[in-house]
């Protein structure tokens, strides 16, 4: 599986703890909510990338090991996103959502989080159209299936709901609050 | 430039009792799992990157003059916290540890334990930070090591300061915690690796059996290493008497706590023999007996100069592992609720089995955090 960043950071061979120093000065240049790919071979990079997320609000998604490089995936944090008010108003939320996906119909899910979020765990079958995309992306959709908009925390899907409504969907439904509650079944890198 | 101290000296000021204050800067689940304890140390724990715009986050709990010893993983971070205390807190009296935790996990710090009855002496290796302890035995000119760790040249460069020849390597049982040194250094030196052979089913090298009735002799017929077999840790644990004075428990029986049965994934096999040699195979030896393990868990089991041990008698009296009389107690206790397995357990027995040797950086760091190989009553 292919993982996108907007940015990439070689910190390759340097020893703690200049990893977190650099990925901490590089994400200062990213917009809120981009993604970055930090490359270190330093072994305790992983719990200290996850420790600092955790201690400065932005998002750790993972780590893929390539060899003997550590691909660290991290989100700039939003406030934006975690503020925000929902305008769509056809919702459902994550039980409902949860009881179709474990019954016996097939359904549509559209997951607008980043590629590299939507990697480190999704709802299986979910097809990934980061929010960013979705304007020249739209018609890789059906428009007449139900379709279950899903991203984080539900501001992003949002949005996107919005815009396939303003597209002609007509059975849009978005999904609250989103994949950081999400308890069911995930695929992906873990 | 920031002074640094090293381990060395940490770890003489750790054994003297003498007041030392650090700032660990590893993230704080590292920092739980495993940290620099023991005499008078206190310390305290902010992540380095909480650092990086500014010390605020410790100014305010340390003094400008005061001496802070400052500590991470292998010494890059704690080097650059130093700095920052010193140019932008205006600290005065800063110190960086050399090498970080993972020097510190390597350091052996020798104890004389005593003399020995006809010429010679026993000495305790304490490996300050993993709770592991080793044994030097020398008489007349000769040494045998137990329970040898990793760090294979501190014994020989001890030996060779002693004008001391090593002759034999002894296990006590093969370890899940740590790498054992005893078959490298047997080589290196032309000594013997004596191994408990019920242990040693799957191992790939030779070795020389301890059991019962081979009794080992360092110095010229002076010094008995009498073997007693004691299974329940791992079904080949042997004891060892030395001198008729010491008793070398290996994983059965610590200062304050006794051995688990589960690190080979036996744990209700064993315990009928953990019980057994408990409650009545060392009851049968002298109260008398120093009793010395291989492992402390507590930085308060370190005591004089550092040393750890006990009279056999009085933790009969004092460790709640020995006082429990009820056999199903016992079983649940040893059973259940263990804490966590140690780190890399499974590749550190295929290690010390010779069925893998990994490189030596993955040997350090498959030795990272604490032993725990005891089961706190």
């Amino acid at each position: 599986m292919s993982i996108t960043a907007n940015e990439v950071l070689d910190a390759k061979g340097l020893a703690c703890p200049m990893p977190i120093v650099k990925t901490k000065k590089a994400i200062t240049n990213l917009e809120a909510g981009q993604v970055i790919e930090v490359q270190a071979t330093d072994k305790g990079s992983t719990a200290d990338m996850k420790a600092w997320a955790e201690s400065t609000g932005n998002q750790y998604l993972g780590t893929i090991e390539d060899g003997d490089v550590l691909k660290h995936y991290l989100r700039k944090a939003s406030d934006i996103e975690e503020k925000a008010e929902t305008k769509y108003e056809d919702v459902l939320n994550l039980d409902e959502l949860r009881n179709k996906v474990d019954g016996e119909e097939s359904i549509s899910v559209l997951d607008v989080r980043e590629s590299a979020e939507y990697a480190f765990g999704h709802i299986p079958g979910a097809v990934n159209i980061p929010l960013g995309e979705l304007e020249e992306r739209f018609e890789e959709l059906n428009k007449d299936e139900e379709i279950h908009v899903i991203c984080r925390t539900g501001s992003r899907s949002d949005l996107a709901a919005q815009k396939l409504s303003e597209k002609g969907f007509k059975h849009v439904k978005n999904v609250v609050p989103g994949m950081s509650s999400w308890e069911g079944q995930t695929e992906g890198n873990q | 430039m920031t002074t640094s101290i090293t381990t060395k000296d940490l770890a003489k000021r750790v054994v003297n009792h003498e007041k030392t204050l650090i700032l660990d800067v590893r993230n704080t689940d590292e920092f739980d799992n495993w940290k620099i304890e023991g005499g008078n140390v206190e310390v305290i724990n902010e992540p380095y990157f909480n650092l990086l715009d500014g010390i605020e986050p410790v100014s305010g709990k340390l003094g400008k003059d005061q001496e802070v010893i400052v500590v991470c993983a292998k010494g890059g971070s704690s080097q650059m916290v130093a700095e920052l205390l010193e140019e932008e807190g205006g600290f005065t009296n800063v110190l960086n540890l050399e090498g970080g935790m993972k020097a510190w996990s390597e350091h052996l710090e020798p104890v004389k334990i005593g003399d020995l009855k006809d010429g010679g002496s026993l000495y305790q290796f304490v490996r300050l930070g993993k709770g592991c302890l080793s044994y030097l035995v020398e008489s007349d000119g000769e040494a045998a090591i137990i329970d040898t760790n990793r760090m294979i040249d501190i014994y020989e460069s001890f030996a060779k300061e002693k004008g001391i020849q090593i002759k034999h390597l002894i296990d006590t049982h093969l370890h899940a915690d740590h790498i054992s040194g005893g078959r490298d250094l047997a080589g290196k030196v032309g000594g013997t690796y004596h191994l408990p052979p019920k242990d040693a089913a799957e191992v790939t090298f030779d070795y020389a059996a301890l059991e019962e009735g081979n009794d080992i002799v360092v110095g010229n017929t002076k010094v008995k290493v009498q073997p007693i077999y004691s299974p329940g840790h791992t079904i080949g644990s042997t004891s060892l008497i030395i001198d008729d004075q010491y008793l070398l428990t290996g994983d059965i029986l610590f200062v304050k706590s006794i051995g688990r049965p589960d690190l080979a994934g036996k744990a209700e096999d064993w315990v009928s023999d953990l019980r057994d040699s408990l409650y009545k195979r060392y009851k049968e030896l002298s109260e008398d007996l120093i009793v010395l393990p291989a492992h402390y868990s507590f930085a308060e089991e370190l005591g004089k100069g550092g040393s750890v041990s006990a009279r056999l008698g009085d933790l009969y009296q004092q460790n709640e592992g020995l006082q429990v009389e009820d056999e199903e107690v016992f079983r649940k206790m040893v059973t259940e609720n263990l804490p966590p397995q140690p780190n890399a357990y499974q590749e550190i027995r295929e290690t010390n089995m010779g069925k893998i040797t990994p490189e030596d950086d993955k040997q350090k760091e498959m030795e990272t955090g604490p032993n725990r190989c005891a089961v706190h009553g």
